[in-house]
């Protein structure tokens, strides 16, 4: 009989630990295979955070090594820089990427360090319990912000990727969402570009996923789908935000 | 006020608020949440009160100094590797002379470790815990009414002597529920210090730093805390005791672990066995005198610690080689239970002969 | 005497809000008590545990390794605790949405048809209160009366749940 589904090579054999429902198993999903397409298990290196992805090295099957919150922009481009040969990937959430590692992020991307940020953007901090993140939608609610969140006390939704995207060092960033069949296979093609770009040396690349979260959206996974579209994009409109590569899709 | 159930963590969010805390600013890590969580909720909405969650835990140890530079009652709270990040902003709070409570909800470490209870940041929290020479004082309660009526001190202390003051927990005493009553009213005005920078209205203007080209004016400053640091040891050391009078063997124990040992000691009495406990509740300052008058009745001592032996180091300072220390401890977030206490118990006061 | 249990179950089936029952309920009736809920990565995967200490003295560790009494909700929990309970200890099931299979001789077990019961009462969401009301019965820890006073105060605004949760407790309660 002809095979045609089988478990990336490169995805552990372990039940995850995620949610039901949760982004980050789609996106291990599809690194993984990517990982695979691509043939990159021997040489990825991934750096996963403190949060709910904090044990993803027991899902890669790849060299992974845990770095302090928000400050994996800063391993990576040691890793990277110290050994240039290897694909380096950050993994990161938003709380890690976008509030308390907004520094290091900048300044790899800046620097042009060739390296992909793996950016979830599930605008909450997951594993800590539900506060807000910075990427919080207005009038969100969450744990921290009880009476949702207030532009003139928590500001807005900060928007990393065109943020980067006005960084001189940055070669390609997308956003993509990982809730539904189209825009996961979008998601995936996004990711193999960033991949791209960086075996071509181009400089810094980012995706940001728009990752469901339902738990501490406290929604069902088909709700929390239908949110990202409905609500989400709204703030987090998809698409590629920049390119220096000229070529449209690798993928 | 009657007793209410809560979690140690809210239990001191609340006592905060009832000794006047202004500002509170933190970020998000567990076993400490719910003391973020619950500022979000009560005290964001408080005429003249702040919340604000930082992007990091630099960030926010950087928020509370400047609250306090403005004269109000601010704090901070964290648990391990966060408080890690903060050192360098409590090193400027201490050299600046200004007050801030900092509460650390210690973690199995080291790295990003367990989110278990441990007591492993003994030596960082009572040695000053950052750069340059100072201290911090150092309370550690050991239940959920402890957390409460020692938030209300911290306040009043720190204010007092114009140092940080760090409230050592542990991660069950913040997730645990106990009965607790408030025994504060939240203060009608809003407290503020004298020598707060609020704008040189009607007086000279004021300068707050800690950088000169002059060491010679950097070592004035460090002898002027030093003093200051003499006289909280001095008025301030804060101890308990139970059942030391013809204890044979003590047990030295803090915050948490102080209460699993008591439970321990209570079933080593039952067997017959004569064993007390002193609890330092000050942690910096330490009761070493406590330690030498309690040595004046037996040589015997079992620190026992949720670290390697840690407060072990100043038990035997204390005592200047005048009793025999014995150590039990576990860490990592491991947490003992009362029997085992009791097994080390048992152990060393037959393998001491003490009758 | 100190007695400690340990209640489990999927988040959402009310483990954690029983146990607050009760430890409000121990409270009002001025015993020593503490709670301590499972918290962090150990919750995330949908599972939820707390611990109630109940004592006539000070409690030393809010913790137990062998418990008197365990309440499984569902199959994983039973999985997990029914090896640590205290030689002598009840284990209270959930019998809708477990499939027992005891491997010691040596603790009773209490067969609840919690979900069953909530459903024939019209609210499936109460399974949890009938565990509650069969386990105070049985466990004789606090007074059916601190209970029903306890949910007064948790459930305070909810006029309508304290009616269901109500007659769900009551329900358990006179099972046995
Ligand atoms: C210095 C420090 N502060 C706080 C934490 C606690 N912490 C762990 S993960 C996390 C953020 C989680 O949110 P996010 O980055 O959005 O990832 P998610 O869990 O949503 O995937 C925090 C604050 C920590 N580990 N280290
Ligand atoms: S809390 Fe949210 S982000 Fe974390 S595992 Fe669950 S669904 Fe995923």
């Amino acid at each position: 009989m002809k095979k045609i589904y089988t478990r990336p090579k490169s995805l552990k054999r372990t039940p995850f630990h995620y949610c039901p429902g949760c982004g980050h198993s789609i996106t291990h999903k599809i690194m993984t295979e990517l990982i695979d397409e691509m043939n990159l298990q021997d040489k990825t290196i991934g750096i996963p955070p403190p949060g709910c992805s904090v044990f993803a090295y027991n899902y890669f099957d790849i060299d992974m090594a845990e770095s302090a919150h928000g400050r994996g922009a800063a391993v990576a481009t040691g890793l990277k820089r110290a050994y240039p040969e290897a694909i380096v990937f950050t993994y990161q959430g938003d709380g890690d990427l976008a509030a308390i590692g907004t520094a290091e992020t900048i300044h790899a991307s800046n620097r042009g360090e060739n390296i992909t940020a793996i950016f979830i953007n599930n605008a909450v901090y997951g594993m800590t319990g539900g506060q807000m993140a910075p990427t919080t939608l207005l009038s969100q609610k969450t744990t921290t912000t009880p009476y949702g969140r207030d532009d003139k006390i928590e500001g807005y939704p900060i928007k990393m990727s065109e943020i980067l995207a006005l960084v001189k060092g940055s070669a390609y960033i997308e956003r993509v969402a990982v809730n539904s069949p189209a825009n996961i296979i979008k998601a995936k093609k996004a990711i193999r570009k960033a991949f791209q770009v960086q075996i071509d040396c181009l400089g810094f690349s980012m995706v940001e996923i728009l990752s469901p979260c339902p738990t501490n959206w406290k929604m069902s996974p088909v709700e929390s789908w239908k949110w990202i579209d409905e609500v989400m994009v709204k703030e987090f409109p998809l698409g590629v935000i920049k390119d220096i590569t000229g070529k449209k899709d690798a993928g | 006020m009657a007793k209410v159930l809560m979690n140690g963590n809210s239990a001191i969010g609340e006592a905060a608020i009832r000794a006047g805390c202004q500002c509170y600013f933190g970020y998000p890590i567990t076993p400490q949440n719910e003391l973020t969580e619950y500022m979000a909720t009560h005290l964001s909405r408080k005429k003249g009160c702040t919340f604000i969650q930082a992007e990091s835990e630099i960030s926010a140890i950087n928020m509370v100094y400047g609250a306090s530079l403005a004269g109000v009652r601010a704090m901070t709270s964290s648990s391990s590797p966060g408080i890690s990040l903060k050192q360098e902003g409590i090193s400027y709070l201490a050299a600046c002379e200004l007050p801030a409570v900092i509460v650390n909800m210690t973690r199995g470490g080291p790295g990003l470790g367990s989110i278990s209870a441990a007591q492993s940041d003994y030596f960082q929290a009572t040695r000053g815990g950052g750069h340059g020479d100072y201290r911090t004082i150092v309370l550690a309660p050991s239940s959920v009414q402890e957390l409460a009526d020692l938030t209300y001190k911290a306040f009043d202390l720190s204010d007092k002597y114009r140092v940080p003051l760090v409230i050592l927990g542990d991660g069950m005493l913040g997730q645990m529920i106990e009965p607790v009553e408030f025994s504060y009213e939240a203060p009608k005005e809003p407290i503020i210090r004298n020598n707060a920078l609020r704008g040189a209205k009607g007086r000279t203007s004021r300068i707050v730093k800690t950088f000169t080209s002059n060491p010679a004016t950097v070592e004035e400053i460090n002898w002027s805390l030093f003093r200051r640091y003499q006289l909280i040891k001095q008025e301030e050391v804060v101890w308990d005791t139970f059942m030391v009078e013809d204890a044979q063997l003590i047990v030295v124990a803090f915050g948490i672990a102080a209460r699993i040992a008591k439970g321990a000691i209570k079933s080593a009495r039952i067997e017959g066995m004569k064993v007390g406990m002193l609890r330092p509740i000050t942690l910096w300052p330490f009761p070493a005198e406590k330690v030498r008058e309690v040595a004046n009745r037996t040589n015997y001592f079992l620190v026992f610690e949720m670290n390697m032996g840690q407060m072990i180091e100043d038990v035997q300072l204390a005592l200047e080689g005048a009793g025999e220390v014995s150590f039990y401890g576990r860490t990592g977030g491991v947490i003992p239970t009362p029997n085992e206490v009791l097994r080390v118990i048992s152990r060393l006061y037959y393998q001491k002969g003490l009758k | 005497m100190l007695v400690k249990t340990i209640i489990a179950g999927f988040g959402g089936q009310g483990v954690l809000s029983i146990g607050l029952s009760l430890t409000q309920a121990a409270m009002l009736e001025g015993r020593y008590v503490t709670y301590l809920p499972s918290y962090g990565a150990e919750v995330r995967g949908g599972t939820a545990n707390c611990t109630v200490a109940i004592s006539d003295e000070e409690i030393a560790s809010p913790v137990a390794s062998t418990p008197e009494f365990v309440i499984a909700m569902n199959q994983p929990s039973l999985i997990r605790f029914q090896n640590q309970i205290q030689s002598g200890g009840v284990l209270f099931l959930n019998s809708s949405l477990t499939q027992a299979e005891i491997s010691r001789g040596d603790i009773e077990v209490v067969q609840v048809p919690a979900d069953n019961i909530a459903e024939e009462l019209g609210n499936r969401k109460s399974a949890n209160v009938v565990m509650l009301g069969a386990f105070i019965k049985k466990s004789n820890l606090v007074s059916l009366d601190s209970v029903v006073k306890g949910l007064k105060d948790t459930l305070k605004e909810k006029q309508k749940l304290r009616a269901i949760n109500k007659e769900a407790l009551i329900t358990g309660y006179n099972l046995f």
